[in-house]
């Protein structure tokens, strides 16, 4: 059974209100700058590029070094990265000023505050020649900072605003893909630690390693790998898990099937990428498309879990709410 | 006075046979023939001196062959930075990680003696151990200095150049400076004892140097012949080490008597391309 009512969250928005739907494609194009922020970030690991440019805020002590060999992947990185902190500095404001959701201000802020601290640490990572722990923290925290703009680019759009919450069969797509984002996001880490302990070919083959299902560990190296692996399969059977139920319970509602089938296809293009990343010895192309599909896979299964939480609320909650939504509606 | 007869011609022998392999002084690389650190003449203490003046000293050379197929050595690529490339417009670089001659001696490996001068003390020279960058390779591309010698880093090239260590011995300091100017120089020390610190460049991913850091003057690094040659090497039983960057390591044993001349060679084996 379900039944459509209006949206609880719209209640924080004062009547009269409507954040420019011109709002909702800038947060949108910071999100594609993100996106390509995260590429260009995998370049730099993939082409060996972190300690090109020896110091920081400057490079070689100028605002625009010569681009020249590696500079080019770290100083464009760092390029493209104070661009994205620009414009997360008119997004917040942008936000402040238009956005009627106290919450989805504050997540503005929270986004600026968290491109300034990467920003801060990718220069920390330089400074300290590429620690491991600096290195994934500054991985990591990019990878949050992309589901915030993103969160942001979903919460700005009308169709967000325009959704109204359902009821029955709510909880286990919602559990699921809360799952797979989890998931996804420590395998994530997991892949950020791989690739900064460089024990990105630590099992030289695949599918199999050392020829084996279960390598030999001799290695830290090897166990992080194997790991890497292990959380892999993992987010194949949650995101395989997430496709299934969301084809037999969601079919008519494209807004839940279209992203839990198009993360299905992104783990396949995933697993693939990685295999082409150690049967060409970590090539720049395949292992950088492995970084930026891994942020894309997070990217949309949060998508996936924002709008199963949005669009599906449990029916005693549902039901709880309704007189008190209904009468907001007749005022 | 037959005791210093002696020794004059033992130091006679060393100077002739020094000569004629053409090593004998301040450059262990590139030069045709046997190589010789320029530490090897003046750089032992007052241990080393007395052995000297005792006339137990001997000369130690050899060559190192590769057994086996050399691979052929590829041109770099240096498109990336169109100042390297214009260097060599008319003969592009070739990779230096194995270097061999038609007859199939092998250059560039770092031959030290490992162990027998436990307890001996020697001085750090006080002239700099060079290490150029130039037409976007390191030159030399292998090379020896005494722990606390300075290491003196040229750019030479008219392009920018990061110089990165990557020592692995607790004591010796990672470091990555920035080289943007022609002409710019820096010097950096070793405060431990290291078998090999790699330093590359992260601008050129090409680049690199292997530095051996030892806390005696006793290694040499094998020239365009393959030969190698370690003088005033006191009287005693030592552990001889040669090391090849893509070959990994070999171990000797000799002893060193009353001949003013040992030799000793190595062998590696080709691993294919």
């Amino acid at each position: 059974m379900t039944s459509n009512l209006p949206d609880p969250a719209n209640r924080l928005q004062p009547a009269g209100s409507t954040p420019s739907i011109w709002l909702h494609r800038y947060a949108v194009f910071v999100a594609v700058c993100t996106a390509l922020l995260v590429f260009a970030g995998g370049l730099v690991t993939s082409t060996g590029a972190g300690l090109s440019v020896p110091d920081w805020p400057l490079s070689y002590g100028m605002l625009m070094p010569p681009m020249v060999g590696n500079v080019r992947f770290e100083h464009g990185h760092r390029m493209v990265a104070t661009t994205v902190g620009m414009l997360t500095i008119v997004l917040a404001v942008w936000l402040q000023r238009r956005e009627p959701r106290a919450q989805v201000r504050r997540l503005g802020w929270l986004a600026l505050g968290a491109v300034v601290l990467q920003g801060l640490l990718g220069g920390l990572t330089v400074l300290l020649l590429l620690p491991t722990p600096v290195s994934v923290a500054h991985a990591s925290l990019g990878q949050t900072f992309f589901c915030i703009v993103v969160s942001l680019a979903l919460l700005t759009s009308p169709g967000w605003r325009r959704a109204t919450p359902r009821s029955g069969g709510a909880s286990q797509l919602r559990k699921l893909a809360l799952l797979l984002t989890a998931v996804v996001y420590v395998q994530l880490i997991a892949g950020a630690l791989m690739r900064h302990s460089g024990a990105g070919l630590a099992i030289p083959d695949f599918p199999l390693a050392f020829g084996r299902v279960v390598p030999p560990f001799e290695s830290t190296e090897v166990m992080v790998h194997f790991a890497h692996r292990v959380l892999a399969a993992c987010v194949f059977v949650a995101a395989v898990a997430t496709g299934i139920h969301a084809l037999r319970h969601h079919r008519g509602e494209r807004r839940l099937l279209a992203p839990a089938l198009l993360l299905f296809y992104l783990v396949l293009i995933q697993i693939v990428l990685g295999g082409f990343a150690i049967w060409t010895q970590k090539a720049v192309v395949p292992t950088t498309l492995h970084v930026l599909n891994g942020a894309l896979i997070l990217a949309t299964s949060l998508v996936l879990t924002l709008r199963s939480f949005r669009l599906l609320q449990p029916q005693a909650h549902i039901r709880q709410l309704e007189p008190q939504l209904r009468e907001q509606v007749v005022t | 006075m037959k005791f210093a007869v002696r020794v004059a011609c033992v130091a006679f022998l060393t100077a002739l046979v020094g000569w004629g392999c053409g090593g004998g002084g301040g450059d262990s690389s590139d030069q045709g023939g046997s190589s010789a650190p320029a530490s090897s003449a003046g750089g032992s203490s007052s241990a080393g001196a007395s052995h000297a003046a005792s006339g137990a000293t001997a000369t130690l050379m050899g060559k190192v062959n590769l057994a086996g197929a050399a691979p052929e050595r590829n041109p770099l690529k240096m498109t990336a930075d169109p100042a390297c490339a214009q260097q060599h417009e008319d003969m592009p670089a070739l990779a230096q990680d194995v270097i061999v001659n038609d007859q199939g001696m092998l250059k560039n490996v770092f031959v030290y003696v490992k162990n027998g001068l436990e307890g001996h003390e020697f001085d750090t020279p006080e002239e700099p151990v060079v290490l150029d960058q130039k037409g976007c390779v390191y030159t030399p591309h292998v090379i020896g200095m005494m722990v606390k010698q300075d290491l003196k880093i040229l750019n030479s090239d008219p392009t920018l150049h990061n110089i990165h260590a990557l020592p692995k011995v607790s004591g010796n300091k990672e470091f990555n400076l920035g080289m943007p100017r022609q002409g710019m120089e820096f010097s950096k020390t070793f405060e431990n004892p290291e078998v090999m610190i790699r330093i590359k460049c992260d601008v050129h991913p090409w680049m690199a140097s292997y530095v051996g850091v030892l806390p005696h003057p006793y290694y040499a690094v094998s020239g365009d012949d393959g030969g190698f040659r370690i003088a005033d090497l006191p009287a005693g039983e030592y552990t001889i080490e040669a090391w090849h960057e893509r070959y990994g390591t070999q171990a000797q044993t000799i002893t060193v008597g009353d001949s003013p001349n040992v030799e000793v060679s190595f062998t590696f084996q080709s691993t294919g391309s």
